[in-house]
């Protein structure tokens, strides 16, 4: 016990601990980090092809505007760390490759050479440049796993000020606008939220995690999913086509009505 | 004409010796059941508003029924799925029942609504009618004021309505009706407190604005509608000028039975408009918009149509605000939202109040009218009202301007930026062009009553020359044209001596005399006398612009 005390009191110990603790913490980091390098699991999973394949799909497509490493461009933004998942929602919803530069790239159809082999491609070389938020699993973005009415709260709380309370979407500045959201799947909602593409914010797993997520979801679908109990939805957007529909359909009928009423006057006797 | 008039039918007759004998009012009933009422269409359009009020008072008290004005909180658990477990106020969640549990709850919310959407619309278009025709004019002048309280009140009771299902979307709007009251100089807070029974947006609210809804307003509105009409009986209506109508008879048909059966269709027609639109298009999603809370907003969130062109307003105003004593107590002056809120309201509202007195100010017309004017026979009225209509219009329009950006890939501001210039320029368009249509238009009168109608007969004459063959207009045609009178002018010609007469001295008397100049008088006389027997006019060439060389 006395050598061990010495040795603990030694002038040298502290540094000795010392390095210690950095080498430790060196390894976990490491480990951690190795763990994180999609490109390196990538390869482990056996594809690395995918990688090489999405790189010189990259080059023939993409590199023009963000740059041959994805560095970015004058026109376009770079995407390293931008994760699989951005890439998967823009590209599945046709945003990207885009048409023109504008205030916003439109959903659109999609490109003839992007389908979903090209996709995972890309999204696996852009994934190796820099991780990022992967494409979430079918469980993860399931609407029926989730809860509608939790959802709907959350919804109403973070979405609606642009994509309006049905997902109707809306203007923002600029020229800019919030889509609607009837023509996103499940999974690509997830990963808008989890990338915020465009105009749109992050909504990291801090901020609202994966099942309110998933509860997000179940709204949204079981909203856009049910028939109108009214009669015709006009749209969705509330008092303006309500409106338009009260004078172009209800006052036009009425003043017809009017003009046939009158129309046959009474025969002089 | 005259003979039938006083003959009565048995239809009449009969039940009228029935009460007779038992009422004594058969004298009346006879003198009243004949009534005239003129046969134009537009002299319906006032009934569109009439016949849905009934509908309105109808549907209203059905909800009443199951409707619960109460702001208490509760956990939904009724049959919508989507917002199961949800808290919300009774209110809502009572709205939701209406909607879901009851059986034609939703059809009644439904008609209800629309019922109000056409019911100012009704109003608007049958005070257009009223204004571009000029049935305002003496002795009408206090059924117009009436008409004008009317479609106010009627936009309270509209907002007040709007907000009771206490819904997101109506939430939005009793924000902005508290940042209307709190921004009002020095009383701002007072009201607000007092209306909301303390901070915003409080348990209060509901239950008042109810009360407002289903009683006090609508019973002042019911009081209002029988002066009108009262005052519409007693007065009698006016006519559009034609063929023997003169001010001091009415032609059309008697109330009973000609008019009653076409009143009676109208209702049907309203009823079935308004049920129709209820079956088939969906108004007023409640539970798409989901329970109100202060902290959630949409986009997308309107108004209803009529206050729109308030939200337009508040919309395309810069973001202007005073400071005059710094930001404590009543030292800020919320200009960005005291003139969105109040300047346009008070121009239409005012404005539409006064015109009649406006008028008469101008033009000394102290005559009593019942033959009403065509528009285009008193341009500047018409023009005015027209650049009142491209000022209300612009402001509705720019209410939806997001909608307008989203769909038509506008960017929102430059909406806004138009919006701002469009506002003057647009109304200031409106008044010359329309000045210009309706001197146009008379003239065409003009040309009508000097040289015919277009016979599309076309003569070869012997020398070669093609010439049409005008015909002259029907009598009743010319008649309608015939109909039309200057607007009156005050006498505002300087004596020898150079002096003005009384009342236009001064600078007030001098704006008086020019305006009554540019407003009266008649801008494009129409021919006497000519006009009748076959005129023959030069179809092609040789007539040039003036083709009266020919044939005069």
């Amino acid at each position: 016990m006395i050598r061990i005390t010495a040795w603990r009191r030694h002038p040298l110990a502290r540094y000795a601990v010392l390095i210690l603790a950095l080498a430790l913490v060196g390894m976990v980091y490491a480990a951690f980090v190795q763990a994180g390098k999609p490109a390196d699991a990538a390869m482990a999973a056996g594809k690395v092809d995918d990688v090489a394949e999405g790189k010189s799909l990259f080059v023939a497509h993409c590199a023009s505007c963000h740059g041959l490493n994805a560095e970015g461009t004058n026109t376009a933004p770079s995407i390293v760390g931008v994760g699989a998942a951005a890439v998967d929602f823009q590209m599945s919803t046709g945003r990207m490759p885009a048409a023109n530069p504008g205030p916003q790239a439109p959903r659109k159809p999609l490109a003839r050479w992007v389908d979903e082999n090209a996709i995972r491609q890309v999204s696996a070389y852009v994934q190796s440049l820099g991780g990022g938020p992967q494409v979430p699993g079918a469980e993860q973005v399931d609407p029926k796993l989730g809860d509608a009415g939790r959802g709907g709260e959350l919804f109403r709380a973070n979405c609606i000020q642009c994509h309006n309370w049905a997902g109707s979407g809306g203007a923002l500045t600029q020229g800019k606008y919030a889509p609607n959201l009837n023509a996103s799947s499940p999974t690509q909602i997830y990963e808008a939220m989890v990338t915020g593409p465009q105009a749109m914010p992050v909504f990291n797993d801090t901020t609202i995690t994966p099942q309110e997520k998933r509860d997000m979801i179940a709204y949204i679908v079981q909203v856009r999913e049910q028939k109108d109990p009214g009669g015709f939805g006009l749209g969705r957007i509330g008092p303006v086509t309500e409106g338009i529909v009260a004078w172009v359909v209800g006052m036009v009928a009425l003043v017809l009505a009017a003009i046939w009423i009158t129309a046959k006057k009474r025969q002089k006797s | 004409m005259s003979g039938e008039l006083n003959t009565v039918p048995k239809g009449v007759a009969g039940p009228s010796t029935w009460l007779d004998d038992r009422l004594g009012g058969a004298n009346f009933l006879k003198r009243n059941l004949r009534k005239i009422f003129p046969d134009h269409w537009s002299f319906l359009l006032g009934e569109i508003a009439l016949y849905s009020f009934v509908i309105l008072l109808l549907t209203g008290t059905f909800l009443t029924l199951w409707f619960n004005p109460s702001m208490t909180e509760v956990v939904y658990n009724g049959p919508y799925a989507p917002l199961k477990g949800v808290m919300m106020s009774e209110a809502y969640a009572s709205a939701l029942e209406i909607s879901f549990e009851v059986r034609g709850g939703l059809l009644m919310r439904q008609m209800h609504h629309w019922a109000a959407l056409l019911f100012v619309a009704g109003m608007t278009v049958h005070m257009l009618r009223v204004f571009f025709t000029g049935a305002y004019r003496k002795p009408r002048e206090i059924n117009w004021l009436i008409g004008v309280l009317l479609l106010s009140l009627a936009l309270v009771e509209g907002l007040t309505g709007y907000s009771l299902p206490d819904d997101l979307l109506s939430g939005a709007g009793l924000r902005i009706t508290e940042g209307v009251a709190i921004s009002l100089p020095l009383v701002g807070t007072y009201i607000t407190f007092f209306l909301f029974g303390g901070e915003y947006p409080g348990t209060d609210i509901i239950p008042r604005f109810y009360s407002l809804h289903i009683l006090l307003i609508p019973g002042i509105l019911l009081a209002l509608i029988s002066a009108h009409m009262v005052l519409m009986w007693v007065q009698k209506h006016t006519q559009m000028p034609g063929k023997s109508r003169t001010n001091t008879n009415v032609v059309g048909a008697p109330f009973y039975p000609a008019f009653m059966a076409k009143a009676g269709a109208y209702f049907l027609f309203t009823l079935g408009v308004i049920a129709g639109l209820a079956t088939v298009a969906q108004i007023n999603p409640i539970w798409l918009f989901g329970p109100y809370t202060p902290a959630d907003i949409s986009a997308g969130s309107q108004p209803d149509w009529y206050m729109g062109f308030l939200e337009g307003s508040l919309r395309i105003m810069p973001p202007w605000e005073w400071n005059l004593f710094g930001t404590a107590h009543a030292g800020t002056l919320p200009l960005s939202v005291i003139i969105p809120a109040l300047v346009p309201l008070g121009i239409v509202m005012t404005g539409l109040a006064l015109y009649p007195f406006l008028e008469q100010w101008v033009t000394g017309d102290r005559r009593e009218h019942h033959v009403a004017d065509r528009p285009r026979n008193n341009p500047h009225r018409t023009s005015i009202g027209m650049s009142g209509i491209t000022f209300y219009g612009l402001l509705w329009l720019l209410g939806a301007n997001d909608e307008i950006a989203a769909n038509f890939h506008i960017s929102l501001n430059w909406t806004t930026y138009i919006g701002r210039v469009l506002i003057f320029v647009g109304p200031a368009l409106a008044y010359l062009i329309t000045y210009r249509v309706c001197l146009g238009l008379q003239r065409s009168d003009a040309a009508v009553i000097s040289h015919g109608v277009e016979s599309g007969v076309i003569k070869r004459l012997p020398h070669g020359e093609f010439i049409e063959v005008h015909t002259p207009p029907a009598d009743d045609i010319e008649a309608h044209m015939r109909g039309k009178q200057p607007v009156l002018m005050h006498p505002v010609r300087e004596d020898a001596a150079g002096i003005p007469p009384k009342g236009m001295r001064g600078p007030l008397g001098k704006l008086r005399a020019r305006m009554s100049r540019a407003y009266g008088g008649e801008k494009i006389p129409l021919d006497e006398g000519h006009g009748h027997g076959e005129d023959e006019h030069a179809a092609i060439g040789s007539g040039g612009d003036d083709d009266r060389s020919l044939t005069h």
